[in-house]
């Protein structure tokens, strides 16, 4: 296994590691946000999405100890990749400027990560590993969004994902070696166009239940 | 009459490798539009040096802007601001009277300081050195034309090859990464069929000793693309992860 992790180790191989988990949350997102939309369906229909989500079993574990692995890679190869990538230029330049290729995406990926990783924590303490025997998800979630703070949480959080998947997303095809006249422009869309929508579409579930809670 | 302008400088001073180095200021008086930046340093060097003190040690030699050799970060933008020009054909025209420049030599881990503005850019010929040898017949010229290569090919191995190796992607990459210049070595052979006997081990090779040296590695910031003199595309990354894959996960070269 000697050529893998040397392969794996290398710069390019540790970002492949970041392209593949980061492009498989992308699609986490995409499906998690679909089945927050049930919310607009009501109490009911919501309850009823994370009852049939629970009702996978085995399938929901195997999932949830891929997403856990594959954040694990996605963190720790991200802060070994910010580390090295700092200690690249231990004396800094006087003035910095830029000459447009950075975005605020590409700018702040780093920290928008870390505050990612800090949410994520959160908001799996507040709405999974919390007791659910006498209660339902959809209690829980209007609860929670009836504190005016925790909804401002959610939201800058939103802003925060929207804008590191903005760079993440074509950032990862391009790292794969997917660059190529035809799709990349187009590959650049999609990611402004899928960031917008997990802004907005996550965004705006905490504003909408706090409304209606 | 030609239009002079008066600047100040805040140029990166150190006596050696080992030395802290510190900014010093100098005043540019009535520096002619027509000169180019290194010009500018010239008529500052000669003050300097009529006046008993040390001149400001910078890298230059063909001063056409296509060896490569010269290059300093001018108000953060490495060969200053203007878009495709080295510092040699970078004209004082493009300053205006009165403006304060910050004069900087490329910061890199990989690249040491000799001396003020002068680094050492070896490291780049040492990825060139890992990246070995092409087959081809050494004996009389070919004829032309016996291999066939589309035209368009050929182009996209030009844009490659025009590289200068000059360092200002890495200067510019917020992460001090090296991957255009070695996107553009790694290019503009394995496009060509001359290069795709060896692709497999100079892929690999290259990004080995890019990783020993101390550079960053490439999070897409496009920076580099945005400095480089020569305009070379990061099209040229992705091409360089590419041929890393397929060389590393299908090629039996370990």
């Amino acid at each position: 296994m000697n050529w893998l992790t040397k392969t794996l180790g290398s710069s390019i191989g540790k970002k492949l590691m970041m392209a593949v988990t980061g492009l498989s949350f992308c699609g986490f997102l995409a499906v998690h946000l679909a089945g927050n939309l049930t919310i607009y369906g009501g109490k009911d229909a919501f309850n009823s999405y994370a009852e049939h989500l629970h009702s996978l079993g085995p399938l929901i574990t195997a999932a949830e100890i891929v997403l856990l692995v594959f954040a694990l890679v996605h963190v720790l190869t991200g802060l070994t990749l910010f580390y090295q990538n700092l200690a690249a230029r231990p004396v800094r330049y006087r003035i910095n400027r830029s000459a447009g290729g950075r975005t605020i995406g590409s700018g702040t990926m780093p920290y928008t990560g870390i505050f990612l990783l800090i949410f994520v924590v959160l908001h799996l303490m507040n709405f999974h590993f919390v007791d659910k025997t006498d209660t339902t998800i959809y209690n829980l979630v209007s609860a929670a969004f009836s504190r005016p703070l925790l909804v401002v949480f959610y939201i800058v959080a939103m802003v925060v994902a929207a804008i590191h998947v903005s760079h993440g997303l074509w950032s990862a095809f391009q790292t794969m070696g997917a660059s190529h006249p035809k799709y990349t422009p187009f590959i650049k869309a999609l990611s402004t166009v899928f960031a917008i929508l997990v802004g907005i579409g996550f965004g705006f579930l905490p504003i909408y239940i706090s409304i209606i809670a | 009459m030609t239009k002079t302008i008066n600047l100040t400088l805040k140029v990166w001073r150190q006596k050696s490798p080992k030395d802290k180095g510190h900014f010093e200021t100098y005043h540019a008086r009535n520096i002619s539009t027509d000169m180019s930046f290194l010009e500018m340093l010239d008529v500052i060097n000669e003050q300097l040096t009529l006046d008993g003190r040390e001149p400001i040690a910078f890298d230059h030699d063909c001063r056409e802007g296509i060896c490569g050799m010269c290059g300093a970060v001018v108000n953060g933008r490495p060969h200053g601001p203007e878009k495709e020009t080295t510092l040699c054909q970078l004209h004082m025209r493009h300053f205006k009277d009165g403006d304060v420049l910050a004069i900087e030599p490329w910061r890199a881990r990989a690249f040491k300081v000799v001396k003020d503005l002068v680094m050492d850019r070896t490291p780049l010929d040492e990825i060139m050195q890992a990246g070995g040898y092409i087959s081809v017949n050494a004996g009389s010229a070919p004829d032309a034309n016996t291999i066939p290569v589309p035209a368009e090919t050929a182009e996209l191995a030009m844009d490659a090859a025009q590289c200068i190796g000059c360092g200002a992607c890495v200067a510019a990459c917020p992460n001090a990464s090296a991957m255009l210049f070695v996107g553009a070595k790694v290019s503009h052979l394995a496009l060509l069929p001359q290069g795709r006997p060896e692709a497999a081990r100079r892929a690999i090779r290259m990004i080995r000793e890019m990783d020993n040296l101390g550079f960053g590695n490439c999070s897409n910031e496009t920076e580099c693309e945005a400095e480089c003199p020569k305009g070379i595309s990061i099209t040229n990354i992705a091409r360089l992860n590419r041929e890393f894959f397929k060389a590393s996960f299908f090629a039996s070269e370990k």
